[in-house]
């Protein structure tokens, strides 16, 4: 099941450039989330801060509270490896392994994690193409075929399914869909909204209206700081500040 | 492309504007037509509902692209449904100002008979109102929506009124009872114009604040 996240004043910089200054947000468990805003304004870094992908990167760092169910993303004694396993990450552009097979790209961070049993593997790597909706376009080519193989939209969903296999809580997704045709792009919205039975899910995206297809609460970024968070029905309908309105109604710059 | 777009919004806000004029010359020419007995305005109302007809389909077709093609949001899109709604109202002025321009034609086809009825005094009103609304939606004046809102009452009154006096000129009098009758319809014809500026004023409402102030009170989204 899906954990709720807790973000208490979250500060993050690229060196000496603060990206994220004092973020405050509540993600509820087993919903959609979605964070837009426009180029540069922190929406990927904020996501990439809650299962500590953000300090992988030279120079970065982050500091306040962020707590996923009862772990304590930024506690002293939390090792960020199993953060980032119970907070699996999909980026916009799919990257599976590409000489891997199909079987192997999804098995990957089950292995990494020492699982050994082979039957156990098969039944996770089967549950999560399903869970992907994959499965039945990949099940007679399982060993046969390779990641890169597979179309756009099905090497997206093959990262669904590998971030999937080791049983996180919460799915971020950075613009997942960006780089999918219209089709793929609507097999991943629909997949969103069935993940979200068993996960919590935070999507960045710039895209509007997929995250008013695909979202139950909007957070609106700019300069580093949330604006607005409200449901996604009033963020698109209503919104309560002016800067929100004008970003999404294009009036900005 | 917000520059495209905005040139698409400010082509719907002049039609319906447009159409709004039309509907308001539609009032004054019926009730001119009470007023001076004359046919002639009987008849300038009922070829002029033909463009009205053609402005609502104009109206409704630019809103439906501009959903379509720019997939607007927020202020943008709440402007758009308010277009729409209002659209629907102004083409219903439109009909009831030529029920009132039928009903007179009857009425002039009989002599003259004196009904205590003030129907031009109760037109001037409801004619305000209509261009209360409208000019409430030219401004994006939320305050000036309600002001309309507040005269509905009075017009409510106006027909209560008319409705007791003619139908007891009715009772008591039969040879009155045919222009009695022409004159409650076009009573009710005003009374549902007014209804239909309440409807702009709220639709203004709407748009402005994102408020929903129909059937009383004030709905905001939580």
């Amino acid at each position: 099941m899906g954990v709720g996240i807790e973000v208490r004043g979250l500060n993050a910089w690229y060196g000496k450039n603060q990206a994220l200054k004092s973020i405050d947000m509540t993600v509820p468990a087993n919903h959609v989330t979605a964070v837009i805003g426009p180029s540069g304004c922190g929406k990927s870094t904020f996501v990439r801060c809650l299962n500590r992908m953000h300090e992988t990167i030279p120079e970065a760092r982050a500091e306040g509270d962020v707590k996923v169910g009862d772990l304590e993303v930024y506690g002293a004694d939390t090792d960020p490896v199993e953060v980032r396993r119970r907070i699996g990450m999909v980026f916009q552009k799919p990257n599976p392994f590409p000489t891997m097979s199909i079987y192997d790209n999804v098995a990957a961070g089950l292995k990494l994690n020492g699982f050994g049993n082979r039957k156990q593997i098969s039944e996770l790597v089967e549950r999560s193409l399903k869970m992907a909706a994959l499965w039945d376009e990949v099940k007679d080519t399982l060993h046969k075929k390779s990641g890169a193989s597979l179309s756009g939209g099905q090497q997206q969903r093959l990262c669904i399914a590998r971030s999937l296999a080791v049983e996180p809580e919460v799915l971020l997704m950075d613009e997942p869909a960006s780089a999918l045709d219209p089709i793929s792009t609507s097999k991943i919205e629909e997949l969103i909204f069935q993940l979200k039975q068993h996960y919590t899910v935070v999507i960045v995206t710039h895209n509007m209206q997929q995250a008013a297809r695909v979202a139950e609460l909007t957070g609106f970024f700019l300069m580093g700081s949330l604006i607005e968070y409200d449901k996604t029905e009033k963020i698109f309908t209503t919104p309560a500040d002016k800067r929100t309105e004008d970003y999404i109604t294009g009036r900005f710059g | 492309m917000r520059s495209r777009f905005q040139q698409g919004l400010d082509e719907l806000r002049d039609k319906l504007l447009r159409m709004g004029g039309l509907a308001e010359q539609a009032i004054d020419r019926a009730t001119e037509a009470y007023r001076t007995r004359d046919a002639k305005y009987c008849q300038m109302v009922l070829t002029g509902e033909h463009d009205i007809n053609q402005a609502e389909r104009e109206i409704d077709e630019l809103a439906l692209d501009l959903l379509a093609m720019q997939q607007p949001m927020a202020i943008d899109l709440r402007f758009i449904l308010a277009v729409v709604k209002i659209n629907a109202d102004l083409e219903r002025v439109g009909d009831q100002a030529v029920n009132i321009a039928q009903r007179v034609l009857d009425l002039i086809s009989e002599p003259e008979v004196q009904l205590p009825v003030d129907i031009p005094r109760m037109a001037q009103i409801v004619s305000t109102m209509v261009q209360r609304a409208l000019e409430s939606f030219l401004d994006g004046r939320a305050e000036a929506a309600e002001a309309v809102l507040q005269m509905d009452n009075i017009v409510d009154r106006m027909k209560d009124e008319a409705f007791v006096v003619l139908v007891q000129k009715m009772v008591n009098d039969s040879h009155l009872a045919r222009a009695a009758l022409n004159v409650l319809l076009i009573a009710r014809a005003l009374e549902r114009i007014a209804d239909h500026a309440t409807n702009i004023a709220e639709d203004v409402i709407f748009w402005v604040r994102g408020a929903d102030v129909r059937h009383g009170g004030a709905h905001y989204r939580a």
